[in-house]
């Protein structure tokens, strides 16, 4: 048998965006686990750390990685590192020779970065680190606009602005192999989108949740709460086709008010498909439906790969399904609300979860995975409340500070097996899970929590959704 | 609505026992050229109901000589990948209704997009 270290030898460096950092692992664990690779970081992993150091992996484990992440900036192959520059020269000359040299030898170009976490260097004390590294073996020519190869030199001052140390903590150097994809952020942003609600999830975010849910090509998924179809946006972004229902017909037709500031009602190809028109993933749409995700339409077989949803909660949108209380008939605005719309209900938030959990044990492949958003009232939040179901795996659970009190949690489940009779209502009986069944009572605790902002950052998020 | 959505679909009317395939009611049929992706087909075929498919594709009139049976080795078949994915993911109804054969009750497809609310006595 092989030791995990001895097909390869290689570390990789991956430099991580400082935001989502509750995301990151998550992210990077199913991306591996897309090319069937564990996650092996080396001694001294720290989450919080913008730079992990993973072994067992080959370049293009980590090129494909790198090709889906947005939680990764960079990737290096790792060539030495240590606390001081003393260590990392002894680290780099420790560095096999004949694993240098083909990137190193005379008719080479390259060009050395240099980058620093926590803190801004002067041009000039860039170059003095860039000369401090003469002891390495270059014979190429430097080439600053199209080197063939690019090396970089990492140093870590910590993760508090206001504690920002003379020399770095720690230093890493090695071989540049790719960028992630953080620039799908810039260019799918909601506010050049096409079509978009007062919900729409933000694009990175969206992306975020494509990769917890293991999206590949050719994969179909579902979004039961499409909205205007953000999540459907990341999805086919990498190759998978979509589908998705929405209770509202005015938002599946795209008709109604506009949520832009400046425009008043929507325009006439206003919908989820020019969406993804707008990207070239229009031949990843297969439909969106009119539907109440409380009925399912589904035939009963395991359709989907994986299902990624916002179900409703938010003070932005109404939790309803159809059903038969006549006093919620009253339809706000005559003008754009077709006649057959039915009579609407409350849809409680436990019934929401337990329909979403029964309905993707039932209708995942086996080893699919559920992404889907949890609100909390953090005061009393605990890990037991978080919905469970007998042929669901919890994989990750991270959370969003929405506020001081409250925030959500973004939950990944795998199907781990075909669902028998006596599965369909277990998790129900679980005590902790009656936090969500007193749907009302959880909703007034939450708004009233919502209200007790902690900064700046929150007016931000609600102004920008 | 593409077949094969319809393929996926079934009615969920009040007390409904049989009701799959629903009945395509077409007043407005299009057909859209799309890039064809012989490793979606291949994947999609087995999670199918062949049966409802080819009914479904002779309702509207693009059956091709697609077989009432599936065949063996379908990946190696190129032409009948094709087919299969012109019906599935082409042939789209833009009007018209889907109709749950047992209860008789209709669902509107209108703009392509069906419409599967229920009224509250069948809910
Ligand atoms: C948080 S939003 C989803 C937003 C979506 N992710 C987007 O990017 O636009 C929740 C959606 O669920 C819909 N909804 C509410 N109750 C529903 C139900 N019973 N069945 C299906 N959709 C429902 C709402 O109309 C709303 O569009």
């Amino acid at each position: 048998m092989a030791t995990p270290c001895s097909s390869s030898r290689l570390r990789y460096l991956i430099h991580l965006a400082h935001d989502n950092v509750d995301f990151r692992l998550p992210e990077i664990k199913a991306l591996l686990a897309l090319r069937g690779k564990p996650f092996h970081p080396c001694e001294n992993f720290n989450e919080q750390s913008p730079f992990w150091c993973l072994e067992g992996l080959s370049e293009e484990d980590v090129r494909s990685v790198m090709a889906r992440s947005v939680c990764a900036k960079s990737a290096f192959e790792l060539w030495g590192h240590g606390q001081t520059d003393g260590n990392l020269r002894s680290s780099l000359l420790n560095y096999p020779p004949q694993s240098m040299s083909p990137f190193m030898h005379k008719d080479s170009t390259y060009r050395i970065n240099v980058y620093t976490f926590n803190k801004t260097l002067q041009f000039q004390d860039r170059i003095k680190k860039i000369d401090a590294l003469d002891y390495l073996p270059f014979e190429g020519t430097v080439s600053l606009k199209t080197p063939q190869h690019i090396f970089c030199l990492l140093e870590d001052y910590g993760t508090d602005p206001n504690n920002i140390p003379e020399d770095p903590n720690y230093i890493y150097f090695g071989r540049w192999i790719a960028d992630g994809q953080r620039e799908l952020i810039r260019t799918h942003s909601v506010k050049n989108r096409h079509f978009i609600g007062n919900t729409s999830m933000d694009a990175g975010l969206s992306l975020i949740m494509t990769n917890h849910a293991k999206v590949k090509e050719n994969d179909l998924i579902f979004d039961p709460f499409v909205g205007t179809g953000s999540l459907l946006v990341a999805c086919s972004h990498f190759g998978a086709y979509v589908c998705g229902t929405d209770i509202d017909y005015n938002t599946i037709h795209g008709k109604g008010r506009s949520s832009r500031k400046n425009q008043k009602w929507r325009g006439p190809d206003e919908n989820i498909r020019a969406n993804l028109r707008q990207y070239g993933t229009e031949k990843m749409f297969v439909d969106v439906m009119v539907s109440d995700a409380s009925k399912p339409v589904w035939r009963n077989a395991a359709l989907f790969d994986a299902i990624i949803t916002d179900p409703p909660y938010g003070i932005r949108e109404s939790t309803r399904k159809t059903g038969s209380y006549k006093e919620n008939t009253k339809l706000p605005d005559c003008t754009y609300v077709e006649s057959h719309v039915p009579v609407s209900q409350a849809y409680h938030l436990s019934d929401i979860f337990t329909d979403l959990l029964n309905f993707s044990a039932h209708h995942l492949v086996l080893g699919g995975r559920l992404v889907y958003w949890l609100p909390i009232y953090r005061p009393e939040y605990c890990d037991e409340m978080v919905p469970v179901h007998p042929c669901l795996q919890i994989i990750s659970n991270c959370e969003q500070m929405l506020s001081s009190q409250t925030s959500r949690r973004l939950i990944t489940m795998e199907k781990v097996k075909e669902p028998e009779e006596s599965d369909i209502i277990a998790h129900l009986s679980d005590p902790h899970f009656s936090a969500y069944q007193g749907h009302n009572a959880f909703r007034e605790k939450y708004f009233s929590g919502l209200n007790k902002r902690c900064g700046k950052e929150d007016t931000k998020y609600f102004n920008k959704n | 609505m593409k077949l094969l959505t319809h393929n996926m679909l079934t009615s969920h009317v009040k007390g409904v026992t049989k009701g799959y395939p629903l009945l395509i009611k077409a007043t407005e049929v299009k057909v859209n050229q799309l890039d064809f992706n012989p490793q979606f087909v291949s994947r999609m075929i087995p999670k199918l109901e062949w049966g409802a498919l080819v009914q479904a594709a002779e309702d509207l009139g693009y059956r091709q000589d697609l077989p009432g049976e599936l065949i063996a080795d379908y990946e190696q078949n190129e032409e009948f990948l094709k087919k299969v994915h012109r019906v599935l993911l082409e042939v789209e109804v833009m009007e018209g209704c889907l109709k749950c054969p047992e209860s008789g009750r209709e669902f509107p497809i209108t703009k392509g997009i069906p419409n599967m609310l229920l009224n509250e006595d069948d809910a």
